[in-house]
């Protein structure tokens, strides 16, 4: 390898040290008007009118939008098309987008909106889950399955009351995973603007610049071919970019209209109520453990807060169940789930989607299973490390898994043998591990088609374009696409142009999430570059008199023994013998073997694997909590710019402390005197407590390399699976430090003093749920896991799940 | 109606004249009138450091300085700290090292990093830390922000004594 696993600066850091890279909000077109939204004030309203006549009238506003503007409704999975772009009668959440003014500047706008006049008829707020089982009415969406239930699953792989009933001892614990938020600095936005021929441009801060264009041609009834979307670098992501948005939608309807620029840019308090973060999900687990500490079966249930709006909500429900399977070996599993509306901000997808929930749950009742068998943590997983080349209870197909060698590594850095159960009171060793996809195996518009395309153009001057609609939000993608093609053809990745994220001008990539870019994008491109490096083989052999075969191409030549040339130069016989010289590579993961309903959520073409130990000191007297140091390993297939891949780890860390310890989206009602609305408690970046570089401990990384055969150069994916082990490890630091359970996030130091002091009194030293409410789960799928005779599709009658009588 | 105020800026060492209403901050004057868009906003509230420039040489932070003070007064920014085609030390640790992930509040902590640098040749961990406490980074986690601003160090002592 002459480029992959070498530390280099990324091919774009010279634009982001000299503040360069063009972010959404620095597009500056000439002529450009500047939009601002009118957001609903109620948490749950039916609009009876809505009079736009003054703030048309008021100087400087050149356009007024309304619901009425917006017949037809977006969402970004085909299942839940359920927002419009200002909503047309029935508003959901604080926040919700209800009309929009189109001014010379945003303070005109903001001016123009307060003479908006709006009536609602307040409807009944649904606060909270229990809110919402308890009132099937008012209904915050018609298509919900039950009530406010807005979706119910349930799958069982082999029979799991057998299972624990046949286990040594049998642990129930519940725990409570409260809402965060992405947090991203860049704020959304985006500029919509007609092109000299007539068609729409819209430059947005968008992960998924492919949705965005569906979703366009959907609300603006227009011919796709007219639309154009470039994702501009995204100022941090993290999921919070995933969705396609009201704001892009209306900028993109006033340019048409009007047609000169519309700019849109949300405000901080904007972003926390478009919010579509972390779900917070309320969990059962029951586990059966034998005497030698195997699993024997597991039973997760799952209550998910959705907020107001479908959003991912449906997969993210999903994910709080399917990847329990991929760390450890787990013969039989049970999964029930439900999400429910609330009127709150929607819900979707934050580093991890879905799946560090249940993890949380799960590696602390890990925890506590090794301390009642009386085994080390770390002895125990190790015991139980699912094997490579093997399918999972749900029918999940794991190729390479290097966690065994990230739990090793984690316990010999820290010196956990030394340290653990042995740091005295107040000091605490805790680890922990995790599992992630590497793109989701199905695309969300379920087709047959490539979820990632490459083209590449080469020239005679050696140059070399390559062009993908991978969009970059920080993590490195145009560096991993230009790292990949340079090692392919021997060149210098900084000669390489990328041109990425642009739906008019790139092949399709369905976008930055699931942690797909790598696998997906890198396959499309080593195809490509093959292609490429193939005809120029050809024709440099021809001139160098050898065998094609021969030929290696490294550091900008072409050369067999002392026979060379340079890239371009062969390049350049390659268009004398072939014409203009052009490739083009696609990548679709493999199918996987599920054949049930529900099976298309959680296969991909690889899992990467993470074990973290965290360091803490807890002081008995203020609960406070303070981490010193974390270890952490993951298994990444291959590390393709070692100085990237730290990166991601060292930040997945830093985001899963921070919800380990602070960050949580909370909402609180306004007086009633007042309106009595349910608004954000804190949306503001001061008072959303995260991290600081102050808070920040020193992070210990190791990166293991188990290249995976369905990988590029088995390159697996970093940039969510290492935040997964550290909110479960440091619950379970703080339990070696001082002996309590805190069994729900955030972990502040409240929440420690009372368990303390309940363990002083001699109750359980615990903070956490302690009850699970009475939820209508239908009956679930049954689908035998592979080792019990199964062929991955549902018993017979069990393809539909049925409500249960009760549940009616 | 919105009467413009006309100041002259020094900017970068260079003097720029503009024309703003009185209230405009200074972050909305470099990026609205100035087009010096490398200075970034995330909250306009003073919160998360983004804005960062120098006034004097001190890190401030731009949301929350009207620009009407700033006349006779030397400001810096991201877009003032290359020489030429030449990074800053700065610059070229944080590309190297990993500190820019997507870049968004690189411009803020890179300027305040100038001033901490500027103040102190070879500034602990513990007191880079206090520097940028300030700039909220979602991307990195902060400790290759810390290498790299202990590399820059390193950079400027070496070619101070060159």
């Amino acid at each position: 390898m002459k480029v992959l696993g070498k530390p280099r600066r990324r091919v774009d850091g010279r634009a982001k040290v000299t503040g360069q890279t063009r972010f959404a909000d620095d597009v500056v077109l000439p002529r450009m008007l500047h939009l601002r939204l009118l957001r609903s004030p109620h948490p749950h309203a039916l609009i009876e009118e809505i009079r736009t006549e003054k703030a048309s009238a008021h100087p400087g506003v050149h356009l007024v939008l309304t619901g009425k503007d917006f017949p037809v409704s977006f969402g970004i999975l085909p299942v839940t098309q359920d927002e419009y772009p200002l909503a047309p009668e029935h508003v959901r959440y604080v926040g919700d987008p209800v009309a929009a003014v189109i001014a010379k500047d945003e303070q005109t706008a903001g001016e123009a909106l307060e003479l908006i006049e709006v009536k609602y008829r307040a409807l009944k707020t649904i606060s909270d889950p229990l809110e919402a089982l308890q009132n099937p009415e008012p209904r915050i969406h018609a298509y919900s399955e039950l009530g406010n239930i807005h979706r119910l699953q349930a799958f069982e792989f082999g029979d799991v009351d057998e299972a624990l009933g046949k286990a040594h001892l049998v642990f129930e614990d519940m725990f409570f995973y409260e809402g965060n938020t992405h947090l991203a600095i860049e704020q959304h936005a985006a500029v919509a603007a007609v092109d000299p021929d007539g068609k729409l441009t819209l430059w947005s801060s968008t992960q998924v610049p492919h949705y965005v264009h569906r979703s366009l041609a959907r609300v603006l009834q227009l011919p796709a071919s007219h639309i154009r979307v470039i994702a501009t670098p995204n100022g941090g992501g993290f999921g919070g970019k995933c969705d396609v948005c009201n704001h892009e939608m209306v900028a993109a309807k006033a340019a048409l209209r009007l047609g000169r620029p519309v700019k849109v840019c949300l405000n901080r308090e904007e972003v926390f109520y478009m919010h579509r973060g972390r779900h917070p999900v309320l969990m059962k687990l029951r586990t059966g453990v034998t005497r030698e500490g195997k699993l024997t079966g597991m039973h997760l249930q799952t209550l998910v807060d959705g907020g107001g709006y479908g959003s991912y909500g449906v997969a993210s429900t999903f994910y709080t169940g399917a990847l329990q399977t991929v760390t450890y070996e787990l013969p039989r599993y049970k999964f029930e789930a439900a999400r429910v509306f609330t009127n709150k901000p929607p819900c979707g997808p934050k580093r991890g989607h879905g799946t560090p929930q249940p993890r949380f749950g799960q590696e602390v009742q890990l925890d506590k299973i090794a301390e009642k068998l009386g085994k080390d943590p770390a002895e125990l997983r190790l015991g139980m490390v699912a094997k490579p080349d093997s399918l999972t209870a749900n029918w999940l197909k794991i190729g390479s898994i290097g966690l065994a060698e990230c739990i090793r590594q984690v316990v010999e850095r820290s010196s956990w043998k030394s340290r653990y159960r042995k740091s005295g009171f107040g000091k605490g060793l805790g680890l922990a591990c995790g599992a992630y996809l590497c793109g989701a195996g199905l695309p969300i518009y379920w087709n047959k088609m490539p979820q990632s395309g490459v083209q590449i153009l080469v020239d005679r001057s050696g140059q070399v374009t390559v062009f993908c609609g991978a969009t970059e939000i920080g993590q490195g993608s145009d560096d991993v696409l230009a790292a990949i093609v340079a090692e392919v053809l021997g060149i210098d990745p900084f000669t390489i142009r990328c041109v990425t994220g642009d739906t008019g001008i790139t092949p399709v990539d369905l976008g930055s999430y699931s942690s797909r870019v790598t696998v997906m994008m890198g396959n499309a491109a080593i195809q490509a570059a093959q292609k490429i490096k193939d005809q120029i083989a050809l024709a440099a052999a021809e001139q160098l008199e050898v065998a094609p075969d021969r030929l290696i191409f490294s550091n900008g030549k072409v050369f067999f023994e002392s026979k060379t040339v340079t890239f371009a130069e062969a390049a350049g016989f390659a268009e004398e013998k072939f014409g203009t010289l052009g490739a083009v590579g696609s990548y679709k993961p493999p199918r996987a073997p599920g054949r049930f309903k529900g099976a298309g959520v959680g296969p991909s073409p690889a899992y990467s694997y993470t074990a973290c130990v965290v360091e803490a000191e807890v002081d008995p007297a203020t609960g406070w909590i303070s981490v010193p140091k974390i270890w952490i390993a993951h298994d990444i297939g291959r590390t393709i710019n070692p100085v990237l891949a730290r990166g991601q780890v060292e930040g997945s860390v830093y985001m899963g402390l921070s919800e380990a310890l602070m960050e949580e989206q909370v909402f609180r009602r306004l007086p009633p005197k007042l309106s009595d609305a349910l608004v954000h408690k804190i949306p503001s970046l001061l008072e959303y407590k995260s991290l600081t570089s102050l808070d920040m401990p020193e992070v210990d990384t190791v990166l293991i390399e188990d290249p995976d055969p369905n990988c590029p150069f088995g390159a697996k994916e970093v940039g969510q699976g290492p935040l997964l082990p550290v909110m479960p490890a440091v619950a379970n630091a703080i339990y070696d430090a001082v002996g309590v359970r805190i069994d729900e996030l955030p972990i502040t130091p409240d929440k420690v003093l009372k368990a303390l002091e309940l363990k002083a009194q001699g109750k359980e030293g615990r903070v956490g749920p302690v009850s699970f409410p009475r939820v209508p789960y239908p009956e679930p799928v049954e689908v035998a896991p592979p080792w019990e005779g199964g062929d991955g599709n549902a018993k017979k009658g069990a393809e539909k799940p049925k409500l249960k009588a009760s549940a009616a | 109606m919105q009467r413009h105020t006309h100041v002259s800026l020094n900017i970068n060492g260079e003097t720029l004249e503009a024309s703003f209403a009185p209230y405009k901050t200074l972050l909305e004057v470099l990026r609205e009138e100035l087009q010096l868009t490398g200075t970034k906003h995330g909250c306009e509230l003073g919160e998360c450091g983004a804005c960062a420039v120098l006034i004097d040489g001190e890190p401030q932070l731009s949301c929350l300085v009207l620009a009407l003070e700033c006349a006779g007064r030397a400001i810096e920014t991201v877009e003032g700290l290359a020489r030429g085609p030449a990074l800053h030390p700065l610059q070229d640790a944080f590309a190297d090292l990993g500190a820019a992930q997507c870049g968004y509040c690189t411009p803020g902590i890179l300027m305040t990093a100038k001033a901490l640098l500027e103040r102190e040749k070879n500034p602990s961990r513990e007191r880079i830390k206090e520097a940028i406490s300030g700039n909220l980074c979602r991307c990195t986690g902060y400790q290759q922000i810390f290498e790299a601003i202990e590399e820059a160090a390193r950079r400027m002592a070496h070619e101070s004594t060159r």
